[in-house]
């Protein structure tokens, strides 16, 4: 694994003391016939992906963030006379000024958080548990179940969401089998109580206390608490269905490196399986439980596809991502929208920086 | 002997674990092929039945065309998907093989820049994306065409990423000696390398293929006319509600396996560079 993906590039040889970096190329170039041409064929080479990726990535994330700074509709061009820059207003809607913007950045934020603090650590632990099974020397068929755990993770989003909507509906499967134990289902993707505030009900505590009336994003400490509900609760179970098949490729590939040795070192030490999996396999491991975690936790701020085909009817399942579409293509409240996905971004930013930092940290202990 | 009788007993539970789990894996796709084979009513009220009761084909028959109920599409669905994923296929494989044979192996003043730019492009999430590309197309007047909806993800920052690092693998003196032999530099790549990175290239094609045919998001701010629809983006405007009528949960299942189908054979055959290409996209960074 190379940690700076600089670094690799093919080695030069440099005899002479380097001047400047151009004219060292340059005597570099005229000296050997083999890299005659580089220069334009390099360019010609990187020139189309390069404008492709500048005029459908860069330049349009820059005219975005300009757009976050407007009040564009949408339907005129976003630099028509009509179309006002209003500084900081959009960020202000959806982050710190009391209202309906506020609330529902707030709700998204809150039902995307208990997303990822439900799935991060199941589909890490599912993930391992799989590859530690598949990964049993004495096993017959092991592409079988291989091939079985990690088919969900390549179908299309929308299809296998459609299917668990289908699952999980006021009759389906599902409850058709709660309903071989006598429970009752519930109606899962209508369902919006949190199942922390259900919890809560059960044991008689049925109506917020004064001291949660605090408000954090429009949302009072009571609705932060609440828990996902019973609908999030669906895509929950969906996203570790899906995604625990290809991290167990990961685990999968990380166990075959370990040495037999030295599990038959301990073997024969007579550690029990329990002991061989806690203090050999395991920290061996570590640095791919922290790269699945946070590999994790970077995917699952993005959740889209699934928060389209069921937000619209339970607002405890829209996520941040389908809010911003939503705001911008059903309100036409581009502006805000461009702020939302903004906001999102830094948020995927910061953690996509940490997670650099505690792998490549992790890697060179 | 006990230690004998104590494995034995692992492995029968190890057996029935992976067993159970394979079942959990599995039974949604089989409940999702039983139930498109039944009526409107039986699909609602026995979803759980592996068995059709009665047996009817009138989703397949809205599905592949036979019937027509004027909202839905598919046989022309299915087209958009096909076509638009191929070409998207094609063009991000050559333009990602050659930009990462430059970034590889050709020394071309600017390349640590580039190099630098599609590292930063690799970070952002496509989900971001989604009001920044609609603003380029209608700026473009490429809104709502299939030009529209293939270059802007006709080549991506990953597929650069991997084609790089399969060209860092290929030993110098294989090029050295063609250039020796008098080869140029695009015949080198071409007739040289690229015949041997052909594992990279074949991985490269299942997974830009997956995921064009997989694409929703993108495709649903880049076109409004159900006749640019793609399997995907028309599915989930069946199910999301804008063509909804009803459940019609064997039709929407019927559609759902229709789009899985493709990626399924796909997986079935190519297996193997599937999960390679996974972990050297993702564990090589």
């Amino acid at each position: 694994m190379t940690t700076d993906p600089l670094s690799d590039e093919p080695a030069i040889p440099n005899t002479k003391g380097r001047a400047t970096p151009d004219s060292s190329r340059r005597r570099k170039h005229r000296r050997s016939p083999l890299k005659r041409g580089h220069n334009l064929f390099g360019w010609i080479f990187v020139s189309p992906a390069l404008a492709i990726l500048i005029i459908f990535l860069v330049i349009p994330i820059i005219l975005a963030l300009y757009i976050s700074f407007t009040n564009w509709s949408g339907i005129t061009s976003p630099f028509a006379s009509a179309v006002h820059f209003v500084g900081l207003q959009n960020y202000k809607t959806i982050i710190t000024e009391p209202g309906l913007g506020q609330t529902n950045f707030g709700t998204a934020v809150r039902n995307n958080f208990y997303y990822v603090l439900f799935v991060v650590p199941l589909q890490t632990a599912l993930a391992l548990w799989l590859a530690i099974l598949v990964n049993n020397k004495f096993l017959k068929g092991k592409s079988f179940f291989r091939t079985a755990f990690y088919f969900p993770s390549v179908t299309s989003s929308i299809a296998i969401t459609t299917v668990f909507i289908f699952l999980f509906s006021g009759a389906g499967a599902v409850n058709r089998v709660l309903g071989l134990f006598g429970i009752t289902g519930p109606n899962w993707l209508y369902d919006q109580n949190g199942i922390i505030t259900s919890i809560l009900a059960s044991l008689g505590l049925h109506s917020a206390p004064s001291w949660t009336n605090f408000q954090i994003l429009g949302l009072s400490l009571w609705d932060w608490f609440s828990g996902p509900s019973l609908g999030m609760c669906v895509i929950i179970i969906l996203a570790i269905w899906t995604t625990s098949g290809t991290f167990m490729l990961f685990f999968l590939a990380a166990l075959q490196n370990i040495s037999e040795e030295a599990e038959e070192a301990s073997e024969i030490d007579g550690a029990t399986p329990w002991q061989r999996f806690r203090y050999v396999t395991l920290p061996m491991l570590r640095p791919i439980v922290l790269l699945v975690a946070t590999l994790g936790f970077i995917g699952t701020w993005q959740v889209f596809d699934q928060s389209f085909l069921t937000g619209p009817n339970n607002p405890t399942m829209v996520t941040p991502a389908f809010l911003a579409y939503q705001v911008s293509f059903s309100n036409f409240a581009f502006g805000e929208g461009a702020a939302i996905a903004f906001t999102l971004f830094g948020l995927i930013v910061v953690l996509t920086l940490l997670q650099r930092k505690f792998v490549k940290e992790d890697l060179t202990k | 002997m006990i230690n004998r009788y104590r494995s034995m007993r692992l492995r029968v539970v190890a057996y029935a674990m992976l067993v159970a789990f394979a079942l959990l894996y599995l039974a949604p796709f089989a409940l999702q092929i039983a139930n498109s084979f039944k009526s409107d009513g039986d699909a609602s009220v026995n979803g759980l039945s592996l068995v059709p009761h009665p047996a009817k084909l009138s989703a397949w028959d809205q599905i592949l065309g036979i019937s027509n109920n004027g909202v839905t599409d598919f046989p022309r669905w299915l087209f958009n998907s096909a076509l638009v994923a191929t070409l998207i296929t094609i063009s991000s494989v050559f333009l990602a093989s050659l930009a990462g044979y430059a970034l590889a192996r050709l020394e071309f003043r600017g390349r640590r820049l580039v190099f630098g730019l599609v590292i930063a492009t690799l970070a952002v999430p496509g989900v971001v994306l989604l009001i920044p590309r609609f603003l380029m197309l209608k700026q473009l007047g490429l809104f709502n065409t299939y030009p529209g909806m293939i270059l802007p993800i006709c080549v991506s920052a990953t597929g650069i990423f991997m084609m790089r690092q399969f060209f860092l693998q290929v030993p110098v003196a294989l090029e050295e000696a063609a250039r020796i032999d008098g080869a140029g530099v695009f015949t080198t790549w071409w007739r040289v390398v690229l015949p041997v990175v052909r594992p990279g290239l074949i991985t490269l094609t299942i997974l830009s293929f997956q995921g064009a045919w997989n694409e929703f998001a993108f495709f649903q701010v880049a076109v409004i006319s159900p006749k640019y629809f793609t399997l995907t983006t028309g599915l989930a405007n069946i199910v999301g509600g804008g063509l909804s009528a009803g459940n019609q949960y064997p039709l929407k299942l019927g559609a759902s396996l229709l789009t899985t189908i493709p990626i399924a054979v796909l997986f079935f055959v190519f297996q193997r560079y599937l999960v390679r290409g996974r972990l050297e996209g993702s564990l090589k960074q």
